[in-house]
Parts: structure tokens; sequence; C-alpha cells
């Protein structure tokens, strides 16, 4: 018996334009670093150094008689360097009013529980840099969601959404258990679907989302993306792919979206929304297109 | 959960300081292609209440008196209409060419340059309106 090893296989990288990985927004991070665009940063913290922060936070709660009428509470949070919108919160929470109530949990953009409207934008609180704001900063609970208290909103209504189209693999031939059998995507694939596969449920886009906001029933860019990262992977069959584009096609379907573009600017994980809902509507069509 | 508030849709268009490239394309798409669906419908009765009154006969058109001539010539004369068709203009110009970046949009081509494209056709719809206020605007007095 040969002891010799195999070569391990390479994989070249894709070459597929499609791919979205070539220019990820971390190459772009990098390739600000060296050009300088970070040294104004830190220029920009530099300044805020020793100051305090004026935040302005919505306040509403409708078992505190006095805050059943919404309002506004200013706090003056002492400034520190790499403070996010999220610290500022936190620390008006714990030095000045134990009230305060908002969604946070990882402080590090994953688990999608902080996002805010922030001047005017949908943003995660912690991946929001304060010295990048204008001040005041208005911290405000995401737009055209019932506010629960303060900065919560309900999310049901987002959570249905993501629900609705069946966010989780379906093939009827998974490979038997017993045999150790892998159910491998090919790398071209992977990629193909890998922005969409980025997504933290955090409702930004949502709540950007001008159409979502008059059609209650529309899917959304959330749910939509989530049904472009199943749709797109190869590993289902075909008759699959077909009911999810029938879900994808109804009335308050792909062919809600306008191209605002809202949510793709929003979205704290750089997922390019708008580009997938409009290659899931080209599919939709390609499906119905019948030549004879 | 007892009870929640609802802040309606304070959000839409109150701040519309906050819109973004794509949403202003998106409000003046519908603006132009309905102002230009107006114009049409305004275009259509002058014209076939002005031809139903108009003899078409030569003589009259040479002697002044036929009715579809002397309208449009009578509505050229006016300084506000000659501004109106700048306008229109502009309207028509912007609703093309911003319809082609949509069209780009639905086929996917430059998604990640939209802003750059509505920006451009701004700007284009810009120079091609301010070229043509010596046309419209020549031979009439205010
Ligand atoms: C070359 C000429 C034109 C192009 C390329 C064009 C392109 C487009 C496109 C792509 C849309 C769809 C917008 C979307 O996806 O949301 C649209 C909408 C529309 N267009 Fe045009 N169009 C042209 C001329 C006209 C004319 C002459 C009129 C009127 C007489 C018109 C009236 C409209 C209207 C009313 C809408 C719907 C606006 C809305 O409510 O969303 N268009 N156009
Ligand atoms: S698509 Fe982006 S903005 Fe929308 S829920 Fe997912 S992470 Fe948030
Ligand atoms: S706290 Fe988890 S995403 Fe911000």
């Amino acid at each position: 018996m040969s002891t010799q090893q195999q070569e391990p296989e390479t994989q070249e990288a894709p070459k597929d334009p499609d791919m979205k990985g070539a220019q990820s927004p971390q190459d772009r991070r990098l390739a600000e670093k060296e050009s300088g665009a970070i040294d104004e940063e830190s220029e920009k913290q530099a300044e805020l150094e020793g100051e305090t922060v004026h935040i302005k936070v919505f306040r509403y709660d409708p078992e505190v008689e006095g805050k059943q009428e919404p309002r506004f509470d200013d706090f003056h949070v002492p400034f520190e360097k790499g403070m996010t919108v999220l610290d500022a919160v936190m620390y008006a929470r714990d030095e000045y009013d134990s009230s305060l109530t908002f969604r946070h949990s990882c402080r590090q953009a994953v688990c999608g529980s902080d996002a805010f409207f922030v001047n005017g934008k949908q943003r995660l609180g912690c991946k929001t840099q304060i010295s990048d704001l204008e001040q005041p900063v208005r911290i405000e609970p995401l737009p055209h969601q019932e506010v629960v208290k303060d900065l919560v909103v309900d999310m049901s209504h987002f959570y249905d959404q993501m629900h609705a189209v069946e966010p989780y693999f379906q093939d009827e031939d998974t490979p038997d258990v017993n045999d150790l059998e892998e159910q491998r995507q090919s790398p071209e694939n992977r990629e193909k679907i890998k922005m969409s596969s980025r997504c933290i449920w955090c409702g930004a886009c949502m709540s950007s989302c001008n159409i979502a906001a008059g059609d209650n029933k529309y899917l959304g860019p959330a749910a939509i993306n989530k049904a472009y990262k199943f749709a797109m992977d190869d590993r289902e069959s075909e008759e699959i792919k077909e009911h999810r584009l029938r879900i994808l096609e109804q009335e308050h379907g792909v062919w809600r979206c306008q191209t605002q573009f809202s949510c793709t600017e929003v979205c704290p994980k750089d997922i390019p929304l708008t580009e997938h809902i409009q290659e899931l509507k080209r599919e939709a069509v390609k499906k119905n297109l019948k030549f004879w | 959960m007892s009870q929640s508030y609802n802040r309606g849709l304070i959000e839409d268009f109150g701040r519309w300081k906050e819109f973004k490239a794509g949403m202003w394309a998106w409000i003046f798409h519908k603006f132009t292609g309905w102002m230009l669906i107006g114009y049409l419908f305004t275009h259509i009765a002058v014209l076939s209440t002005s031809i139903g009154a108009a003899s078409g006969d030569p003589a009259m058109i040479q002697a002044e008196t036929d009715v579809y001539t002397t309208t449009l010539q009578g509505l050229e004369d006016l300084f506000i209409i000659r501004v109106l068709e700048v306008g229109l203009l502009a309207v028509a110009v912007f609703h093309i060419l911003n319809g082609l970046r949509l069209l780009m949009v639905d086929l996917g081509i430059g998604l990640e340059a939209q802003d750059k494209s509505f920006y451009a056709s701004l700007i284009l719809t810009g120079v091609i309106t301010v070229a043509s206020v010596p046309t419209f605007l020549s031979g009439v007095g205010i």
C-alpha cells in the first residue's frame, strides 16, 4: 500500500462576474484603510474626545402615565473612542434612566436586534459610530412597525413574512444518513447565494420600504431575499424552485417592488436586496414564458 | 402586549429631506409619467375640438380664418405656452432617460451605479432643457 498522500484538490478562484465575493465590503474597507480614509475617521474620533454626545431618544410607554404621549428625552453621554449608538443608549440607560428600553444582544452586528431609526435612517445601533453622525443624534424606533415601548417595536409581522416564504431547505432525495453522504454545493453556487445568506433579520429593510408601508401583505425585501437564498440553491429540485417562484410571483410578491433602492441603502449587511428581487422577477418571467 | 403606538405614515413624505437617490428617482418618474398622461389628454382635447370646427379649406387658411390654424397660432403666440412647452420637454426627457435607467435596473445591469445614473439623467435633462430654450422662446413677446 502506498503511503503517498494524494495531492489536495485546489480550487480556482471564481471568475464568474455574477459572484459577488469579488469586491467584498471587506476588500473595500481594506482599500480605504490603505488610501488613508481611515485616518480621517480617527481624526473625527479625536475631535470628540472628552466631549459629551447629545442624544434625543424616543420615549413611549402605554403603562406609565406621562409617557403615554410619545416624547423625546435628551441625554448627554460622555464620548469614548469608538462609541456606537448602542453604547450611547446603554450608557443613558445604565447611568441616567433605567427604564429606557431597547433590544440588544451581541453588540457586533450579528443578532439583528438593535435596528433603530437614527438621524432619519434605519441603522444597527451597534454598527453605527457616534462620530459619523450629526448631533444631536435622534434615535427612534423603526418606522412602520407598532411601538411597544421606547425603542422596542413589534416584529411579529416581519417574522410572519419571513416564514411565509418557507425559509428552509427542501429536497426530496436527501442522502441517507447511514451512508454518511454529504449534500455538497458547488463553490460557484455557494458564491451566488453568499450575500443573501448574510441576513440577520433586523427588519431595517422592511422598515425603510415605502411599498411595504403601504401594503401590509407585501412580502418585503428580507423575505424575498430569504427566498432567493433557497430558490438559487442548485441542490433543490426544479419543482421546488417552481413552487418557490409561485409564492414569490403572487400579487403581494416580487412585483410590488418599485426599485426605490431604500432597502439596499439601509441593509447593515450590505446585501444587494434590489438586485436579488430583480433577478427573481426575471426568473418568474422566464418560468412563465413559453415559446410554441 | 396590551397597547402599542402607531406613528402612522409620518415617516413617508414628511421626511423628504432624508430621501436617497433611488427614492427621488421613483417620485420623479411617477410625477413625470402622470404629467405626460395629463398632457396627452389636453393635447387630444385641443386638437380634436379645433379640427372639428376646421374646414380645411386652403383659401380660409390663406385668409387666416381657419379655426385649426388660428387656434394653434393663437396658442403659440402666448408666452406661457412657450414656457409650458419647455416644461413639457423637461418632463418628457427626464421620463425617457430615467425610463431607460429603469429598464437597465429591470435587466439587472449596473445596479451598483443606480444613484449615479439617476444623477446623470437629471443633469442631461437640465442640459437638454436649457439648450432647447432659444428654440422654444423664439419669436414670442411677453
Ligand atoms: C421613450 C419613452 C418612455 C420610456 C422609456 C418610458 C419608460 C417607463 C418605465 C420603464 C416605466 C415604469 C416605471 C417603473 O418601473 O416603476 C414608466 C412608467 C410610466 N410611464 Fe413611461 N416611458 C416613456 C414614455 C411615456 C409617455 C409618452 C407617457 C405618457 C403619455 C408615459 C407615462 C407613464 C406613466 C403614467 C407611468 C406610470 C407611472 C407610475 O405610476 O408608476 N411614459 N415609463
Ligand atoms: S436583509 Fe439586511 S436589512 Fe433586511 S433584515 Fe436582513 S440584514 Fe436586516
Ligand atoms: S446588538 Fe446584535 S446586531 Fe446590534
